[in-house]
């Protein structure tokens, strides 16, 4: 399925007669400027493949900075999710040189300039066109974690916390939903079967958020969201390999703060190896 | 023309930022089936990127803090050119509309007795914002969006249909607002629906209701250096534009004192004032605190005079005056803009915002963790050891839809509603920092609230949408495709544009020649060249099919952007004194005369329906836009009295002070 089409740096594509601007060969170009290689996954449901391109790249850019380069001069078509640019909104996630990232937050001076770049959409999910993936999968499980439950008697304004306590839920509403951990997370990279029985860290994270909400009043209300993760969530799934953690943008320690304490509050109730395993590695590197 | 589908709902809003969500709450919470319809995906809306907080007078840090103060302090900012009404209800609701976030969970920083944190802001007597690090507008937006997630399961259980009451149209662009008419009534039109598509699949539908909320925020996507993102291209203000409605104070753009300056990728992306709030501080290449250079007459009283002054007020704020760095935002910007022009800027054109040498840098960490990354991440600047660079930057349109300040109903199209940053008066000349999320709450539920009561009164009477209104919708999107019509052949008249270069060109333009200061010849030249490419702008062509088209998406963007830029413009000229976020190289000064009007913008007559083809070369270049000035109505006499006389003067006519 893969077609390989080449495209040159010089003046952009045809039939846009002369409207394109700006490309112009070196001889005015800053030292600090010079041309990449990429390779832009480029297609559809129906198959696709990765496409050439030769393009400029100046001091400091990104990424995405890059691709919208080439959509202002080479392929004025080639889609692209992002919003904010500036590690916010989670929107630019896809794959560089294989690696879950945001496309703005990564610096075109991490790489070598002779290497070429390969940009790819998020493997997890359904492709819909060239870097845009339906992740529909995420808004879904989304509405399967029950919402917050106010404690009874408490009015508006009356609500009091003690920084401490809110700030360990505070980590994971750091969250931007970028969905990176859930693309990298190999019980659903490579397994659609278990997408089903699967919320994925970015919602079992949710769940953790909520249990360790101080004012969630869900246990009273006659629900047990440890033991929902497990039994619902499929938090039995997740193995710990710290996958999540590594590819989060916002460096929320999802792993170590929301899903091993999630297990071990489950296990309460339950014998989970995986806590037993997952208490020793973290003895280990503590 | 092609089947296009309907879907039925009683109300629809534009947007699902925080405004189109707390408006999609509330009119749902009344009971109504609610449609929401974004550019992006649920939970992307530019309300992310908001960062020091939400100003709301709860007086949790300082007890004297209550509404008459906020109040007071938004008239200020916004050099009393506010709809008085708006900056009332926005400055007594605040608190509530806060509080009930935290009862759909949100998680504010606290303090030490457990209540909502407030952090001190420009323009704010007292710490007035609630916020959560910096990252406020990322609780707002994913709070929002869990309530909306909450009412969804409460359907579910109800219905077994998570959608059933409301849903979210994500990623689909509304192009038309579509409206009854009715020969026989006499009455004005009144809104049908909004004819949309969806940006996956380019696939056209129909959203069909009594009454639509616009929520679509701003306009910073016409400006080349901006804060703003893609989403930010006025077509909210467009819509209402093309619907019938008139849009007031165009020309108060705010230019945010600190974006980013380099490198020139990130040129723009903002800096939250949170850093000048918790302690930093602005130097020129001399190493000089220049804001004390710069503090206006209006506020000469209430701002510290030396540097020792200034930085008692952190501690002791009672008996000390605030750091001049703290200024309105508006004053910021300026003086930024004049150090740099006198030479004494950075090395990459902006000025020194320091926090490195003010606080430890686990508080840094602590405090401005976003600003911290952000800058590591994408400027290699550890800004615990090292100043940032930092210029003025396009952020936010004081400008906006001309509602009605209790119902948010846009005046002259019946069912037709706006909150947020796409309506205009809340916040007069120049909005304060964090009034925007505030503002974002209390209209955003008022819009909900009053278009749910519309829409139940018109339940009997729903509007049709003729299919001949959603043909000529369709047949404009689809232009750029240059497929179809006669009519694309006949203006071919010139080459095929591309929506890429035009945009760039309107973003120059418009930086260039109606930005932070500004001159008539300037301006006049802007509306020149807009009329230029208006023109080419139709020429604009795309390659491709309708399936996720980012270039065509771009080219139907375009008509919004330049109506809206022309507003700008011409309202810019138009007003020949300085005033917020507009300020006249050739009449620096505030004039208060032009406090008591309101220049407001319409669709020229001429024009007729929307989409239809822009006549002659000669009518292009008179432009869209009719300019109008309207006198405000006088400020309640109880509000009045909240200000003392003296400051009064400054602001008001002779006339309008002893007119009781």
């Amino acid at each position: 399925m893969t077609t390989d089409v080449h495209h040159g740096a010089g003046p952009g594509s045809e039939g846009i007669g002369g409207a394109v601007s700006g490309e112009a060969p070196d001889a005015t170009r800053p030292e600090t400027s010079y041309d990449a290689h990429f390779k832009v996954w480029r297609g559809d449901v129906d198959g696709g493949g990765l496409e050439d391109f030769t393009v400029e790249v100046n001091e400091g850019e990104v990424v995405l900075d890059i691709i919208h380069r080439l959509q202002a001069t080479q392929a004025p078509d080639l889609a692209v999710r992002w919003n904010c640019k500036a590690g916010k909104c989670g929107s630019c996630s896809a794959e560089i040189n294989g690696r879950p990232r945001l496309l703005c937050m990564t610096r075109m001076s991490v790489f070598d300039r002779a290497e070429t770049v390969t940009v790819t959409p998020l493997r997890t999910f359904p492709v819909v066109r060239d870097l845009v993936t339906d992740v529909g999968f995420n808004y879904e499980k989304a509405r399967q974690v029950p919402s917050f439950v106010p404690p009874p008697g408490l009015g508006p304004g009356e609500y009091r916390m003690q920084q401490e306590d809110v700030g360990r839920s505070q980590e994971f509403r750091k969250c931007i939903e970028c969905f990176l951990c859930q693309d990298t997370c190999h019980v659903v990279r490579d397994h659609e079967e278990n997408k089903r029985a699967f919320a994925g860290p970015r919602f079992l994270m949710r769940v953790a958020e909520l249990d360790m909400h101080p004012l969630d009043a869900a246990e009273d209300a006659g629900l047990d969201r440890k033991s929902t993760a497990q039994d619902e969530h499929g938090l039995g799934y997740c193995n710990i390999t710290k996958c999540c953690t590594e590819v989060c943008p916002e460096n929320i320690k999802i792993t170590d703060n929301a899903l091993i304490p999630l297990k071990e509050r489950a296990a309460d109730r339950k014998y989970d190896p995986l806590v037993w395993l997952g208490n020793k590695i973290r003895r280990r590197t503590t | 023309m092609a089947h296009v589908e309907r879907h039925q709902w009683d109300v629809v809003i534009v947007g699902a930022g925080g405004a189109g969500l707390r408006a999609a709450i509330e009119a749902r919470e009344q009971g109504l089936r609610t449609a929401v319809i974004c550019k992006s995906l649920f939970g992307k809306a530019h309300t992310v990127m908001a960062e020091g907080g939400i100003a709301a007078s709860m007086g949790n840090v300082n007890e004297g803090d209550n509404w008459q103060v906020h109040f007071r302090d938004t008239m200020r900012g916004g050099k009393f050119l506010n709809q008085w009404r708006m900056a009332e209800l926005h400055a007594r609701e605040a608190p509530e509309r806060v509080w009930e976030l935290e009862t759909w969970g949100a998680l504010f920083d606290r303090t030490p007795d457990g209540r909502i944190s407030q952090r001190n802001f420009g323009g704010h007597e007292y710490p007035r914002l609630a916020h959560v690090g910096d990252r406020t507008g990322l609780e707002l937006i994913r709070t929002l969006q869990q309530k909306v997630v909450s009412l969804q399961q409460e359907d579910f259980k109800e219905s077994g249909d998570y959608e059933a009451r409301i849903k979210v149209f994500q990623e689909c662009t509304v192009t038309q607002i579509l409206k009854e008419h009715n020969p026989e009534d006499g009455e004005p039109d009144r809104v049908s629906g909004v004819f949309c598509y969806e940006r996956e699949s380019g696939r056209f539908f129909v959203l069909e209701a009594p009454a639509v909320v616009l929520a679509t925020g701003g306009i910073g996507k016409s400006f080349k250096v901006t804060s703003n993102s893609w989403e930010y291209t006025g077509d909210g203000h467009a819509l209402a534009l093309l619907a019938g409605a008139s849009l007031i104070n165009m020309e108060f753009v705010q230019f945010h004192p600190t974006g980013m300056v380099w490198p020139p990728s990130v040129k723009g992306i903002l800096v939250t004032e949170s850093v000048r709030g918790d302690g930093g501080v602005l130097r020129n290449a001399e190493g000089e605190r220049f804001m004390f250079d710069y503090v206006p007459d209006v506020f000469k009283e209430k701002y510290a005079e030396s540097e020792q002054e200034a930085d008692g007020w952190y501690e002791d704020p009672d008996n000390h005056r605030r750091p001049p760095e703290l200024l309105p935002r508006d004053e910021v910007a300026r003086a930024i803009n004049a150090e740099v022009k006198a030479g004494r800027g950075s090395p990459h054109g902006g000025v020194f915002l320091d926090v490195s040498t003010r606080m430890p840098a686990e508080t840094i960490k602590r405090r401005l963790p976003s600003m911290h990354h952000q800058f590591r991440e994408l400027a290699d600047v550890d800004i615990t050891a090292e100043p940032m660079e930092v210029g003025p930057t396009c952020h936010y349109v004081m400008g906006g839809v001309d509602v009605d300040s209790d119902t948010a109903a846009a005046r002259g199209v019946p069912g037709l509603f706006a909150a947020g940053e796409v309506a205009g008066g809340m916040h007069g000349s120049n909005r304060l920092g964090g009034n925007s999320l505030s503002d974002l709450l209390v209209f955003g539920r008022r819009a909900g609230l009053y278009a749910a009561q519309y829409a139940r009164e018109h339940a009997g009477s729903r509007p049709r949408v003729g299919d001949e209104q959603i043909d000529g919708a369709a047949a404009e999107a689809l232009r750029p495709f240059g497929v179809g019509s006669a009519k694309a052949d006949e203006e071919a008249q010139g080459p095929a544009e591309n929506p890429y270069t035009v945009h760039q060109e309107l973003q120059r333009s418009m930086n260039d020649l109606v930005g932070i200061i500004r001159r008539e010849e300037e301006m006049s030249e802007a509306l020149e060249r807009l009329a230029e490419l208006r023109e080419r702008a139709r020429r604009a062509k795309v390659e491709g099919h309708r399936q996720f088209n980012p270039g065509w998406h771009l080219a139907l963007d375009l008509r919004n952007m330049l109506l809206v830029s022309e507003c700008v413009a011409r309202a810019a000229l138009n007003r020949t004194e300085s005033r917020g976020g507009h300020t006249r190289d050739d009449f620096p000064e505030m004039d208060r005369e032009w406090r008591r009007a309101n220049l407001v913008c319409t669709l020229a007559a001429a024009e007729g329906a929307a989409g239809a083809a822009g006549g002659d070369a000669e009518a292009g270049r008179a432009g869209r836009i009719a300019l109008r000035r309207r006198e405000m109505p006088p400020i309640r006499k109880d509000l009045l009295e909240l200000f003392e006389k003296e400051e009064l003067i400054k602001y008001l006519t002779d006339e309008e002070l002893t007119s009781e």
